[in-house]
């Protein structure tokens, strides 16, 4: 009896530690990494995560379903972020220049106080949309590891062309835009 | 006394909880509050919205908000993830109620193994060597040898 209930405990206690050895090869394995930015290195495209955030520059949401069929411009930013400051120019001018051929640029506020991003779009010129999402969500979805970074999504959802870390140039922007646009 | 005792040490840790509360301090809010980009506690980040998130509880501080506005306030910007600790409700009381079921579970269980161990260890009843006549007998030689 007393061994059967020795044997017993040792069995659960091995169990036990296996469990957790267990759960935590389970979680590095599983971990949630994006697959963004391996598939733009490897040149592949795929759909551009979802998402569905409330919009900063007016009320309602905004998701990136809703825009099927236009190309979209995704630019993660925060109003603490200075290289966001200088990108916001371009950003606007490739707005203007290309609705009228179906292009979005969306702005992802993110990790951020929305009354200080409301502050910074209006003293930068911003008129696309913005959407706020201050846990980051998209940030881990996309696989953002700074402040800005920019993606390009085609007509058909799916994430295409570069993905630019840091203030984008002109020249990058439209080429990517061009490719986005199809 | 003792009862007394008790109960002023209750008091106190009452009357400090409650001022803690009404009245926080950046110190204790830094420390309960994580940096969404680096995944810290404020008191232990230096990254822009950290600070700019010191500067925002300084302020909430200074108006006079309590504890729990200001992190229902960072709650509504940033999610429930900012928060160092869950909060205690829902899904969440299962972080802070299962590692002290856990413990007294554990302290059951081993008191319960520890009893049924030291009841094992009982010298189990048989003959007594000293009421063998002849052990004794020989015994009574044995020490008769060294007389």
């Amino acid at each position: 009896m007393l061994g059967a209930l020795k044997l017993g405990a040792q069995g659960l206690a091995v169990a036990l530690v296996a469990g957790l050895l267990g759960l935590l090869v389970w979680k590095v394995a599983t971990e949630e990494r994006s697959a963004v930015p391996r598939a733009l290195e490897q040149g592949r495209t795929l759909p551009a995560p979802e998402f569905a955030l409330p919009r900063l520059d007016r009320a309602g949401e905004l998701s990136l379903a809703s825009l099927r069929g236009r190309a979209v411009v995704i630019n993660f930013w925060a109003s603490w972020c200075r290289p966001c400051e200088e990108e916001a120019p371009l950003l606007e001018q490739a707005w203007r220049r290309f609705r009228s051929q179906g292009l979005v640029v969306v702005g992802v506020d993110a990790q951020d106080f929305r009354g200080d991003a409301r502050r910074f779009a209006r003293e930068n010129g911003m008129s696309y949309p913005i959407v706020h999402d201050g846990p980051g969500d998209t940030v881990a979805e996309y696989g953002v590891v700074g402040f800005p970074e920019t993606f390009f999504v085609n007509r058909q959802g799916k994430v295409v062309g570069e993905r630019i870390t840091g203030a984008v140039d002109e020249e990058q922007l439209i080429s990517n835009i061009e490719l986005a646009l199809g | 006394m003792k009862t007394i005792a008790l109960f002023l040490v209750a008091l106190a840790f009452a009357a400090t909880a409650g001022a803690s509360e009404t009245q926080p301090t950046l110190a204790e809010l830094e420390a309960e509050i994580i940096c969404p980009t680096c995944q810290t506690t404020l008191d232990q980040s230096d990254a822009p919205i950290a600070r700019r998130m010191k500067t925002f509880i300084a302020a909430r501080i200074a108006a006079g908000d309590t504890k729990s506005e200001i992190k229902g306030q960072l709650v509504d910007q940033f999610g429930e993830a900012v928060l160092a600790a869950p909060p205690r409700e829902g899904f969440n009381l299962l972080v802070w109620v299962l590692p002290p079921a856990g413990l007294v579970g554990g302290a059951l269980v081993l008191g319960l193994l520890a009893w049924r161990w030291s009841r094992s260890g009982e010298p189990v009843a048989g003959p007594d060597p000293s009421e063998d006549p002849e052990i004794e007998r020989r015994l009574d030689a044995e020490l008769a040898r060294f007389e």
